[in-house]
């Protein structure tokens, strides 16, 4: 459990579908103990790199090394038993279990016994102890017994990493688990990535790109599926590609000024702008 | 189903209703965890049981010939109910099975005359088993409205091989003239052909199958295949290789309607490709909606109710000359029944009840 082990490496990775270039060329490597985020505009290719590292869809070409072994060929439930597991930018929770009962089952991947039709699931000892301490570990103990489509958003966002963490998963890669939460749930959910990080290497994907300098050790920034930028986020802030991806060429010598004036300044907003001076320019 | 897409997008907030609806669901035996609350529901189907085994002390030959029939579907309905309501598998050819079943029985039968029970029925497993495997293993591998198409492609091909090859007989299909025994060792145990012995045998299977598939849904194996309903993609990316639970369940299902299938031949005393004809995929179909999916209890029930409708509505004695028109009649029921109750008849005595 050393801090700043390797668990996960992607070697040039590329995902094409037909012409599309999703993903290029792009190589990412999470450590235990660090939060990697990855950044970009609306179809830079965040997602399917996150489909791509979980087995979701298969890579075009290069390389993916889970805990040491080569995973590039594994499929996505191999994967997620080996250490992996993902949280999905749509609600992917079972709406009408309850929240217990989604953990439960997620639980139950590791130790499946699928033969023993005689015992109830509800008396298995290990997926009840693991959904267990998902739930309070994310917050939702109250909302145990609660059925997971009557949970307000915030709370299934939660859900969705309790889901995540019920199977004990050493990497784990979140898509954009703080969208469309209010500020009190954003704060809530942040502790939990900070917390998070110590066991685990984590790549997260935002668009808030308060929360991402606040809580990201290391920062990728892709624009149409290539990776521009990596680094640490003072030397991302710095970086004048970036600047340039992110709010245009015209923009970005400001916006620059403005960021070591206001170092909380929020993109988001300068994001939308930003693409449309991409695609002007 | 729109109340649980709606209930899932984050854009929108679900009314109080649609909150309700959930709510219930989760309390429901196939939808939540919550195992307190589910002894109730068994206590409707053990006296359903029992009437059904007092039946034929009350009952004329013709309703008891009546209730044994309903059972045999009730099995076949439940057995598809594993695989549709259970795990979300929408099979349009599970008719092959039931008449895979059925024709183990005939041909088994009519070369060793009065065989043995256990010997048409591991037949019958054997073969539904390995044509579920054969079936599923590709149809699997397809989703949604492929999935329907290609388990009914397979299905006309049993139909094919039982019509118009030598060993189905062909369209006049294949007389049991001594139905099978119950024997161990020469000593026959039970002889169907006396009294009422193939009755108490169906019930026997009817509550067999109905313990073995709710033992079967609340064990880890059946919890995943719910899962594998509700969100596959959730499934698999917590570590399930969904394929194999899948496959496991298809082949479960036929096994249990070739069961159903033996039965049915053993009662008629005849086997014909209209078994296995597309049409009574889509009979058991409906009896499941019918009744409700997502519940054993609503399979069985859809059994009763189409088959109890069939009758009435085939009954020159009630609707005379019209009687001829029976499926028009049967079939602006069905959409009455299905307009008015979208979660089945199920959802009349529980409310509940999930989808």
């Amino acid at each position: 459990m050393s801090t700043g082990q390797t668990l996960l490496v992607a070697t040039d990775v590329s995902r094409h579908f037909g012409g599309l270039k999703a993903v290029e060329g792009v190589s990412i490597t999470l450590n235990r103990g660090e939060l990697h985020a990855v950044i970009g505009t609306n179809g830079a290719g965040k997602s399917t790199l996150i489909n791509v590292l979980s087995g979701e869809i298969a890579v075009t070409s290069g390389r993916v090394t889970l805990l040491g072994h080569d995973a590039t060929h594994w499929t996505q439930p191999r994967r997620a038993r080996a250490g992996l597991g993902r949280s999905y930018q749509r609600n992917t929770i079972f709406p009408h279990f309850t929240v217990f009962e989604n953990c439960r089952l997620a639980a139950q991947a590791l130790k499946p016994r699928v033969w023993d039709w005689w015992t109830p699931a509800a008396r298995c000892t290990v997926s009840s102890e693991g959904a267990r301490r998902a739930i309070e570990r994310t917050g939702l103990a109250a909302f145990a017994q609660r059925p997971a489509g009557a949970l307000s958003h915030g709370q299934k966002r939660q859900l969705e990493i309790a889901m995540c963490l019920a199977t004990e998963p050493q990497v784990l890669l979140l898509d954009e688990p703080l969208a469309g939460m209010g500020a009190e749930e954003t704060e809530r959910m942040l502790a939990l990535l900070s917390d998070l990080k110590a066991g685990h290497a984590v790549l997260l994907i935002e668009h808030d790109m308060d929360a991402v300098f606040r809580v990201a050790d290391r920062i990728t920034v892709m624009v149409n599926g290539r990776v521009i930028a990596s680094g640490t986020p003072a030397a991302v802030r710095a970086s004048a590609e970036v600047q340039v991806a992110y709010l245009g060429e015209d923009n970005a010598a400001d916006e620059a000024a403005d960021q070591a004036a206001d170092g909380s300044a929020k993109l988001e907003a300068d994001v939308e702008a930003g693409i449309d001076a991409d695609f002007a320019s | 189903m729109t109340t649980t897409t709606a209930i899932v997008d984050p854009t929108r907030i679900a009314p109080i209703d649609e909150v309700r609806d959930v709510m219930d669901d989760a309390r429901a035996p196939d939808g939540g965890a919550d195992p307190r609350i589910q002894w109730f529901k068994a206590v409707p189907v053990v006296i359903a049981f029992a009437l059904l085994a007092a039946f034929p002390a009350i009952g004329s030959p013709f309703y008891v010939d009546l209730a044994g029939k309903i059972m045999i579907y009730a099995i076949f309905a439940m057995s598809l109910e594993l695989l549709v309501g259970h795990t979300g598998l929408v099979s349009f050819g599970h008719a092959a099975f039931f008449g895979i079943g059925a024709y183990a029985a005939a041909l088994i039968t009519a070369q060793v005359d009065a065989a043995s029970l256990e010997l048409v029925a591991l037949v019958a497993l054997i073969a539904s088993g390995l044509f579920a495997l054969v079936v599923g293993a590709l149809s699997l591998r397809t989703k949604g409205v492929y999935f329907i198409m290609i388990t009914l492609a397979f299905a006309q091909m049993a139909f094919f091989v039982a019509h118009d090859t030598p060993l189905g007989g062909g369209s006049d299909g294949i007389y049991l003239y001594y139905k099978p025994a119950l024997a161990f060792f020469g000593t026959t145990l039970v002889d169907f052909e006396k009294g009422r012995a193939l009755y108490f045998a169906t019930l026997f299977f009817l509550v067999a199958t109905f313990a073995f598939l709710a033992v079967l849904m609340r064990s880890r194996y059946g919890r995943a295949l719910a899962g594998i309903k509700a969100n596959e993609q959730r499934m698999r990316a917590a570590g399930y290789a969904t394929y194999p639970y899948k496959l496991g369940a298809f082949v479960i299902g036929a096994m249990i309607a070739s069961l159903a299938g033996v039965l049915f031949a053993m009662k008629d005393g005849v086997v014909n490709p209209e078994l296995m004809v597309w049409n009574q995929s889509g009979v058991v179909l409906i009896m499941i909606i019918l009744g409700g999916l997502g519940h054993l209890r609503g399979a069985m029930l859809g059994a009763l109710m189409f088959t109890l409708l069939q009758e009435l509505y085939q009954s020159e004695a009630v609707f005379g000359s019209f009687a001829k028109h029976w499926p028009l009649m049967l079939g602006l029921t069905i959409i009455v029944f299905v307009a008015t109750m979208p979660r089945g008849l199920i959802g009349l005595f529980d409310r509940r009840s999930a989808r």
